[in-house]
């Protein structure tokens, strides 16, 4: 369905634009029909970038995205309002996604306007009611209200029936429940599995490793805006095979485990070679081959790790 | 006891009224215990922390007392608390990685600080630059500017600072949250580590995370809408918690190794009240899958088991 090859963004930094960051280096990965697909890293990983290369939110520096078959960078006017039809956004902050003047559902109104200027006003407020009950909200609670008289777990919601009210095949959920307390975010995340038996597919950006266990079929382990690891969840949960996934999972905060004496503390940072592996400034079996770019290498079927000593680290 | 917090009371003055944020809050920290606070946004953990070191409008006392060091903390009045803030009471602020004067270099800001307190800097130079070493902080931090350090180093920094006075009790307010995961284990076992080498007596943490907690404290208080709602010690909170609150709290977090095809977890329905106008009796009720007619009367806090207390109609009748 969607089909990522090679994408890059550079942006210009220093003080006359004369260094260049690699936010997100050669990344390829797909996502086919109806599936999860959630892209993990820390911050400054370059995931909430490639979330917006997709959405066509900022421009990409090469590589391709290509959405059934056809380029969307090349979209223009008629086309990419089609685009907009079938994939939409979610974002992490949803208090900030709406406009605080006006009353909250006129998201919906919107869209009308935008997509469905011929629909009659009648037959729009069933498509909205229904919309609304698939994420599980009481459209009698939600409308006709202010942005500040509702929960951050019910904006979320209503931008996700936004987003379902243009019939879109593909959903760019960008951390949409760190915001979200415990008791609520599990509810969200429950619809995120409900709309993909809908038939959506759903790339879900996140820093939480349980999380991204909870609810995905693929998975995308990032870093510095390099592929560390990819692959099917199950196999990349339970056999990491990359020494940044290994440390990701040892760190990550458990309820049925606890940590083990950690060797990662304050790691002085070791130089950083350029066009190496990003990681060898933190690895700790790192050696003088990381000074090369390890390539993606496929282990066994369905799951890939970019690294030189993949074959000893077992 | 290092410190005991009884029937605690602070609300906020809003124009359209008082906004009951601690009512009757009531625990004990014991010598070097962390206690871990947990809850959902808007339960009054923040509030309960600032409450013991800054209490300032638009927050006011309105009752009960806490003892420090079986001293009496007074907590009610700014101007005498300053004699205890920082030497007694000291904290690590939500905002650390932004709490230093960007104007100052480090040295010179640590100066500053610990002259107006009263205490000669070369005194502590000595043991101030051991602490750095300790958390891995080179000592040229000293000649740097904030700016200069990233979001890690600025937090280590700032923890060092607040705990260079060997304070009886430390709060931690959310000192892991807008962390990385890697660099969050290491904040969250310096912070036990600076327990076992005894330069804080006994600690809060404040987080909304209670794997975190699993991790490093040896009790959890729950509260929930500016109420406690239960406090035991770390494995019974998440083993076996009593609260139905806790309850479902525990059983919504996703854990490892659990996918929503195999076993799909819930959410509590529902929102916590507002604290306006605060519903009368068991400020849960109305969420609760157990609630009973008794729950319209406010139910006590009180001890079910050694150490595990529960502010629930169903766990205190059955032990009354």
């Amino acid at each position: 369905m969607l089909k990522i090859d090679n994408l890059s963004k550079i942006y210009r930094v220093g003080t006359f634009g004369g260094q260049e960051l690699h936010a997100v280096d050669q990344v390829s990965f797909e996502v086919e029909d109806r599936q999860i697909v959630s892209l993990i890293g820390e911050s400054g990983s370059g995931k909430s970038t490639i979330g917006k290369m997709i959405l066509g939110l900022i421009p990409k520096s090469s590589g391709s995205i290509s959405f059934n078959g056809t380029e969307t960078s090349s979209l223009k006017n008629s086309a990419l309002k089609e685009y907009y039809r079938k994939v939409q956004g979610v974002f992490q902050d949803p208090f900030s996604s709406y406009n605080p003047i006006f009353k909250a559902d006129r998201v919906f109104k919107l869209i009308r306007e935008e997509f469905f200027p011929s629909v009659e006003a009648c037959e729009w407020d069933e498509k909205v009611e229904n919309a609304l009950k698939a994420v599980g909200l009481n459209p009698e609670n939600v409308l006709n209200k202010f942005p500040h008289q509702l929960s951050g777990g019910q904006l979320q919601r209503l931008l996700m029936a936004r987003a379902l009210l243009l019939d879109i095949k593909f959903l760019v959920a960008d951390e949409v429940i760190s915001m979200l307390d415990a008791s609520t975010r599990i509810d969200v995340l429950n619809l995120l599995a409900d709309l993909k038996s809908r038939g959506l597919s759903i790339l879900f950006i996140t820093h939480d490793l349980c999380l991204g266990y909870y609810i995905s079929d693929q998975s995308v382990i990032l870093y510095k805006g390099h592929i560390m690891e990819k692959g099917t969840t199950e196999k990349i949960y339970s056999n990491p095979l990359h020494p940044y996934t290994r440390m990701l999972m040892a760190s990550v905060p458990r309820l049925d485990k606890k940590w083990e004496p950690a060797d990662v503390k304050w790691k002085d940072e070791q130089p950083k070679h350029k066009g190496g592996c990003a990681y060898a400034e933190r690895c700790p079996f790192v050696f003088d081959k990381c000074r090369e770019r390890p390539l993606l290498v496929e282990i066994t079927k369905g799951h890939s790790v970019a690294c030189w000593r993949r074959s000893e680290i077992r | 006891m290092s410190l005991q917090v009884e029937n605690l009371r602070v609300h906020y003055q809003t124009l359209q009224g008082n906004v009951q944020a601690l009512e009757g809050v009531t625990f004990n920290i014991a010598d070097g215990e962390i206690m871990g606070l947990a809850g959902e946004s808007g339960c009054g953990k923040t509030t309960l922390g600032y409450s013991l070191i800054h209490l300032t409008l638009p927050k006011k006392f309105i009752g009960g007392c806490v003892t420090l060091d079986s001293q009496l903390l007074p907590i009610w009045d700014a101007e005498k608390m300053q004699a205890y803030r920082f030497k007694k009471v000291s904290i690590i602020p939500q905002y650390a990685m932004s709490a230093m004067n960007p104007t100052r270099k480090i040295g010179r800001m640590t100066l500053e600080l610990l002259e107006s307190r009263g205490i000669r800097f070369n005194d502590i130079l000595p043991e101030f630059k051991r602490r750095l070493e300790l958390v891995k902080l080179p000592q040229d931090v000293l000649n740097m500017y904030p700016i200069e350090l990233s979001g890690g180093m600025k937090q280590r920094v700032v923890m060092v600072l607040s705990t260079l006075l060997n304070p009886s009790l430390l709060i931690a307010d959310e000192v892991t949250s807008a962390l990385d995961v890697s660099t969050q284990q290491a904040v969250a076992e310096m912070l036990v580590e600076f327990r076992e080498r005894e330069f804080v007596k006994s600690m809060i943490v404040i987080t909304h995370d209670i794997s975190i907690l699993y991790q490093i404290a040896d009790s959890i208080l729950v509260m929930y809408a500016g109420r406690p709602a239960e406090k035991a010690s770390t494995s019974v909170i998440i083993n076996s918690p009593l609260h139905p609150y806790t309850r479902l709290l525990i059983s919504s977090l996703p854990k490892s190794g659990v996918k929503y095809s195999n076993q799909r977890l819930s959410g509590i329905p529902g929102n916590p009240p507002l604290l306006l106008d605060p519903p009368t009796g068991c400020r849960f009720k109305d969420r609760c899958p157990a609630a009973f007619a008794k729950c319209s009367q406010e139910p006590p806090f009180i001890e079910v088991k050694q150490g595990h207390q529960v502010a629930c109609w169903k766990e205190s009748g059955k032990h009354a």
